[in-house]
């Protein structure tokens, strides 16, 4: 009973440790990769004993110092319960959904077979969706309790926009559930080990390039970034939703919108690029489709796993914030006319073609 | 579910809807209401039904309550628009609930041992809700999705009643 506690609990801090490291370098990459694309050093000052590692001081050490420092300032006539829960609950959701995720196949220790899965829910990726749906609140309420108009008007450009883009991105997996005719994460990342024409990977995204599609824009409208910050928008509305808080709570809203980044890279990395899968390793080590063998013991190939799956999200992480960098804002009616007119039709054409082409077929390929 | 903790969940059910209903603010009321919600689901948890718990989240608290929320705060209610029900209405509130309440009681009291029975594997999950959802309820579910089809549609139609 005792080491069954301690597995769970080992594998729960794992999962939230990997998120928050890829959030780390994500806010990084943020700095960094922003200052290469606009052609400036970016951030290079704060060092500890002259070390400042390409602004890794800056932006992992200096910058979260700054903001928990800082003062918190509550606005007048400001509703003091909500506007201190409102940072909290668009946190909470966004890590609470790193749960379901799958991170590596099985770990054979001592005897035991790991689940390298914090939860094996059955219905994980609707957890995953329910949470990233709770996450609207703190959007909502920290735009109506600040008593600002600026955050009134970003909570409900906030809240309109989530909702918007959450049926896009629900009907965009819809696809990708009836493929692997599952709603487990894990299983969902084991269905792809399988070899397309004996040598490629069967991954998610050469059966749904289009829900790929889909999913990836929704996502990134749903951490509502460039080029979908109108909740945020400081050319209009100041800061949007988060315009009247600052030190830590102001840090928190910074975390959600990074974890939120993760999350979409952790998904699509899980649905669309085989999760934890390395091309060809299976549970007893490498088996080249041109006839090679490489045995490897179960810790190796769970230690694969584990970095193959953070490398898939790294990447993905680091994708989005170059699209972050690189497109200008939606105005609100393109926001609006791009959700209901653009994905969603293109994401209930994907279900019917692939219920057809199931239906043709008989079985999921 | 262990009974301390069942207890102690209840106990915080009854308190988030009571919030829904004595709170004078409807920004709290309705946060009230996702509470309980939220707590309900837990409870569909325990009870197995992994499915009902998430669709109740995303259906309930993730969707319909967020736009509760949207048209209080573009509403944004004046203090006085806040005060509580008339007394009768309270009154007549008051009364059903406690004799919904009394006829639940009075059926717990007269059968208070029912025979349990164990659960198939895969109870709750996905398959055995669809399984029943499209073999022995199709008729009700579709029927349930075509109303649904006349309430959009009646709001698009009230939407653009003004255009030219």
């Amino acid at each position: 009973m005792g080491i069954e506690v301690a597995i769970a609990a080992a594998k729960a801090g794992f999962i939230l440790f990997l998120a928050l490291q890829v959030m780390g370098l994500g806010v990084f990459f943020e700095r960094k990769v922003s200052a290469v694309i606009q052609d400036r050093i970016g951030a290079n000052r704060a060092s500890i004993l002259g070390f400042a590692g390409l602004g890794l001081v800056n932006t992992l050490v200096a910058d979260p110092i700054k903001f928990l420092l800082k003062e918190d300032i509550r606005p007048a006539g400001a509703d003091r319960l909500l506007h201190t829960l409102a940072p909290v609950l668009s946190v909470l959701p966004a890590l609470a959904a790193f749960a379901v995720m799958p991170f590596g196949d099985v770990l054979e220790l001592e005897g035991r077979t790991i689940n390298l899965q914090a939860a094996a829910l059955n219905v994980g990726i609707l957890y995953v969706l329910a949470m990233a749906s709770l996450g609207v609140y703190g959007v909502v309420l920290a735009g109506w309790a600040s008593n600002s108009r600026w955050s009134l008007l970003g909570g409900i450009r906030g809240s309109a926009q989530m909702i918007s883009y959450e049926i896009a991105m629900g009907l965009a997996l819809i696809g990708v559930v009836l493929t692997y005719d599952t709603l487990d994460l894990q299983e969902m990342a084991r269905r792809q080990g399988e070899l397309v024409w004996g040598w490629l990977p069967a991954w998610g995204v050469l059966y749904q390039p289009l829900a790929f599609v889909v999913f990836l824009v929704a996502g990134i409208a749903e951490s509502k970034r460039i080029p979908f910050d109108l909740p945020e928008s400081e050319s209009e509305l100041v800061s949007g939703y988060f315009t009247e808080y600052s030190g830590a709570k102001h840090l928190m809203f910074m975390m959600a919108d990074f974890v939120e980044v993760v999350l979409v890279a952790a998904l699509a990395a899980t649905l669309f690029f085989g999760g934890w899968q390395v091309p060809w390793l299976g549970r007893e080590g490498f088996a080249f489709p041109w006839g090679g063998q490489v045995p490897l013991p179960s810790i190796a190939v769970a230690a694969l796993q584990v970095t193959a799956f953070m490398v898939k999200v790294i990447l993905l992480t680091f994708f989005q914030i170059v699209v972050r960098w690189t497109l200008p804002r939606f105005r609100y009616d393109q926001l609006m006319r791009l959700g209901w007119k653009g994905l969603l039709p293109l994401a209930l054409a994907n279900v019917v073609l692939t219920a057809a082409v199931l239906l043709v077929t008989g079985s999921a390929p | 579910m262990i009974v301390p903790l069942f207890a102690v969940l209840a106990l915080l059910t009854v308190a988030a809807s009571l919030v829904v209903v004595l709170h004078t603010n409807p920004v709290y009321s309705a946060l009230g209401l996702v509470a309980t919600l939220f707590l309900l689901a837990v409870f569909f948890v325990a009870l197995d039904a992994h499915m009902v718990a998430a669709l109740q989240i995303i259906v309930y608290a993730g969707a319909i309550v967020v736009l509760f929320l949207f048209v209080i705060m573009l509403l944004n209610l004046q203090v006085e628009a806040r005060a509580m029900a008339p007394a009768p209405l309270v009154v007549v509130a008051a009364a059903g609930g406690l004799l919904l309440g009394g006829l639940v009681l009075a059926a717990v009291l007269r059968e208070p041992e029912l025979p349990t029975a164990a659960v198939g594997p895969g109870y709750g999950g996905t398959e055995a809700l669809a399984e029943r959802l499209f073999t022995a309820y199709t008729l009700p579910f579709e029927l349930t999705s075509v109303l649904l089809l006349v309430a959009i549609v009646g709001a698009v139609v009230l939407g653009k009643k003004r255009m030219p």
